[in-house]
C-alpha cells in the first residue's frame, strides 16, 4: 500500500502509473478487447472523479480500493444505461447473463494479474509489426502517454499517433478472444510475447533516447510483465525464466552504465560499485529456474552471457562467454552478434587472430563493424585504427556515439605523436 | 548463394585415447570453426556427426556387415551445410576446419537444386 502522507502531490499521477492499466485490462477482460475504448472511457473518468473529489475532500483513507470502487459503479453505470452499450453489447448478452457481468466486475487482486495477463497476450499480437506491438504495448499495458512513447521512439506525437491507431484497427480485425484464453493459444503466441517483452527491454536498455528517467521505465516495466508471466503456471517457461534473468543482469547496470552527463559508459570504465547487487542476486535466481527446465533458446545462452559479465572482470571470464557466442550464432545469426562474438575471440586469441576473423563478417555498412575493428586495429597498427573509427563516425546517425569516437581518434593520435 | 555440404572424413585408428583436456580442445576448435562460419551468416545447417560404433552397411542379398567401411579404412564421421557463392568460396570456409589436424579431410560438394542441370 502508498505512503499517502510521503507522496501527496506524486499520489495521483503515481496511481495512474500503477493502476490505470490494471483498471483497463479487467474491464476488457470482461466484455473483449473490441470494447478497448469504453474501457479506456471509464479508467479515465475514474482518475477525472479522483482529481476532483480528492481535491476538495482530502485524499481518502484507502485510495486504491476508492478508486476501484470508483471504477466498478461506473462500469456497473455504463451496463444499465449506456447508449453504446445497448446497442452494441446489449444484443449478444441475454438478459439473464446481465446479472454475471454485473456480479463479475471484479477488480481483486487475482483477477488483475489474470486480466493484465490476458492483455498482455491480447496486445502482443502478430498481425501487428514488432514496433507497432512495442508502442502498444507501451500505451496499454504500461500507461505511457504519447509525449512519453514519442521520446522513447525520438519520434513526434503525430507518427506515434498515427502507428497506434493504425495498431489498435488491426487488433480489432483479430478478434482475440480475451475473455478465455486458452492454453493452446499461449502455448501458440508465447514466442511473439517473449520477443515483444525483449525488444521492449532492449528499446530501454539501448535506447535511443538519452532520457534517463524513460530509459528506467522502459527496462523496469519490460521486467513487470516479464515477471507477470512467472506467475502464471501456463506461462512459466524457462525462456520466459531466461528473459527475466537477462533483464535482471542488463538492468543491474543501469546506473553504472550512464554518467553524470548522461553519456554511456563503456563496460570496462564503469564502477563496479554502483552495480545492484539485488538484481544480479535475482538474476541468478530466474537463471537457475531458466536452465532447470529442459529447454535451450538464445535467452538462455545471453543470460549466461549476462551472467559472466556480472563476475569479476578477470580475463577468465571470455573462455566461457566465446562458446556461448558460438552456440548463440547457431541459434540466430545477427550482425550484433557477429560482432560480439569477435570481441570475445578477440579477448581468447589476441587481437590478429580476431582482426582476420572480423575482416570475414562482410558487415561493411555496419558503424559498430569498424569500430571493432578500430579497437582491434588500436595496439598494432594506428592509422588503420583511425581510418575505422572515422568510418564509424560517417556511419553512425548518434550523436552520442559520434563524440566518443571522436575523443577515442583524439586520444590515438595524440599517443602516436607523443612516441 | 549456393548450398555446400561439407562432408568430414577421417581414418580409423584404435589406438587413439585422447585425453580429457585433448577432448575438451578439440570440442573448442570446432565451436569456434562453426562459429566462425555462422559469424558470416553463412551456415546453414550444423549437421551431425556420425557414430561408428552403431553401424552397419547392407549389401544386395541380405548382407549385412559391420560398421560403414569394409574395403576403405576411411569413413565419413559427419556433415554440415554452409552457403556460399560459389565453391572456391566454400573452399576457404573449409581451408580451417580442425578435422584437417587430425589427419582427416572435407570434402566439399555442391547441392543439386531442381535448377542445375549438372
Amino acid at each position: 500500500m502508498v505512503e499517502v502522507e510521503s507522496i501527496d502531490n506524486n499520489l495521483l499521477p503515481h496511481l495512474f502509473r500503477t493502476e490505470y492499466t490494471k483498471m483497463i485490462a479487467v474491464i476488457c477482460h470482461l466484455f473483449g478487447m473490441q470494447h478497448i475504448e469504453l474501457a479506456e472511457d471509464i479508467a479515465s473518468d475514474t482518475f477525472l472523479k479522483a482529481t476532483e473529489i480528492w481535491s476538495l475532500k482530502g485524499i481518502p483513507e484507502n485510495p486504491i480500493a476508492w478508486l476501484y470502487t470508483v471504477a466498478k459503479n461506473k462500469t456497473k453505470d455504463y451496463l444499465k444505461r449506456n447508449v453504446f452499450f445497448e446497442k452494441e453489447i446489449l444484443p449478444n448478452i441475454k438478459a439473464e447473463n446481465l446479472e454475471y457481468y454485473e456480479t463479475n466486475i471484479d477488480f481483486t487482486e487475482q483477477n488483475i494479474k489474470d486480466s493484465q495477463l490476458a492483455m498482455i497476450f491480447a496486445v502482443c499480437d502478430p498481425a501487428n509489426s514488432q514496433e507497432a506491438q512495442i508502442c502498444l504495448a507501451l500505451q496499454i499495458l504500461c500507461g505511457f502517454s504519447l509525449e512519453d512513447i514519442a521520446n522513447a521512439f525520438l519520434s513526434n506525437k503525430e507518427t506515434i499517433k498515427k502507428r497506434l491507431q493504425r495498431a489498435r484497427e488491426n487488433l480489432r480485425r483479430q478478434h482475440f478472444e480475451i475473455q478465455n484464453l486458452d492454453p493452446t493459444e499461449i502455448l501458440l503466441r508465447l514466442d511473439a510475447v517473449i520477443t515483444t517483452l525483449y525488444l521492449l527491454f532492449n528499446e530501454g536498455y539501448f535506447s535511443r533516447s538519452n532520457d534517463k528517467l524513460i530509459r528506467k521505465d522502459l527496462c523496469s516495466e519490460a521486467m513487470r510483465l516479464t515477471f507477470t508471466l512467472t506467475e502464471n503456471a501456463m506461462t512459466n517457461t524457462g525462456k520466459v525464466n531466461a528473459l527475466l534473468a537477462l533483464q535482471c543482469f542488463q538492468s543491474s547496470r543501469l546506473d553504472a552504465r550512464v554518467s553524470a552527463s548522461e553519456e554511456t559508459v563503456l563496460f570496462d570504465e564503469q564502477d563496479k560499485n554502483l552495480w545492484n547487487t539485488e538484481l544480479i542476486n535475482k538474476g541468478n535466481y530466474y537463471l537457475v529456474e531458466a536452465c532447470s527446465k529442459d529447454e535451450l533458446s538464445k535467452y538462455h545462452l545471453e543470460a549466461s552471457i549476462a551472467y559472466w559479465h556480472t563476475t569479476a572482470d578477470d580475463n577468465e571470464k571470455w573462455k566461457y562467454i566465446l562458446p556461448l557466442y558460438n552456440q548463440l550464432i547457431l541459434v540466430e545469426y545477427s550482425p550484433i552478434t557477429a560482432l560480439n562474438r569477435t570481441f570475445a575471440f578477440s579477448k581468447v586469441y589476441g587481437n590478429e587472430k580476431a582482426i582476420a576473423e572480423a575482416e570475414k563478417l562482410n558487415l561493411q555498412i555496419n558503424h559498430y563493424y569498424h569500430s571493432l575493428l578500430g579497437y582491434l586495429y588500436s595496439p598494432i597498427d594506428t592509422d588503420k585504427a583511425i581510418r575505422h573509427f572515422r568510418q564509424s563516425i560517417s556511419l553512425t546517425n548518434s550523436d552520442v556515439e559520434k563524440k566518443q569516437l571522436s575523443k577515442t581518434i583524439y586520444r590515438l593520435e595524440k599517443d602516436t605523436q607523443s612516441l | 548463394m549456393k548450398e555446400f555440404v561439407f562432408i568430414f572424413r577421417n581414418s580409423d585408428n584404435p589406438n587413439f585415447k585422447p585425453s580429457p583436456e585433448q577432448m575438451q580442445q578439440v570440442m573448442t576448435s570446432w565451436t569456434n570453426w562453426m562459429g566462425g562460419i555462422a559469424a558470416q551468416n553463412k551456415l546453414v545447417s550444423n549437421g551431425n556427426r556420425l557414430s561408428m560404433s552403431i553401424a552397419k552397411t547392407i549389401k544386395p542379398n541380405n548382407v549385412i556387415t559391420d560398421g560403414p567401411y569394409t574395403e576403405i579404412k576411411e569413413f565419413i564421421n559427419g556433415y554440415t551445410i554452409v552457403k556460399a557463392a560459389n565453391i572456391k568460396e566454400a573452399v576457404e570456409l573449409a581451408k580451417d576446419c580442425p578435422i584437417l589436424k587430425m589427419g582427416g579431410n572435407v570434402e566439399v560438394r555442391a547441392i543439386v537444386t531442381p535448377d542445375d542441370n549438372s
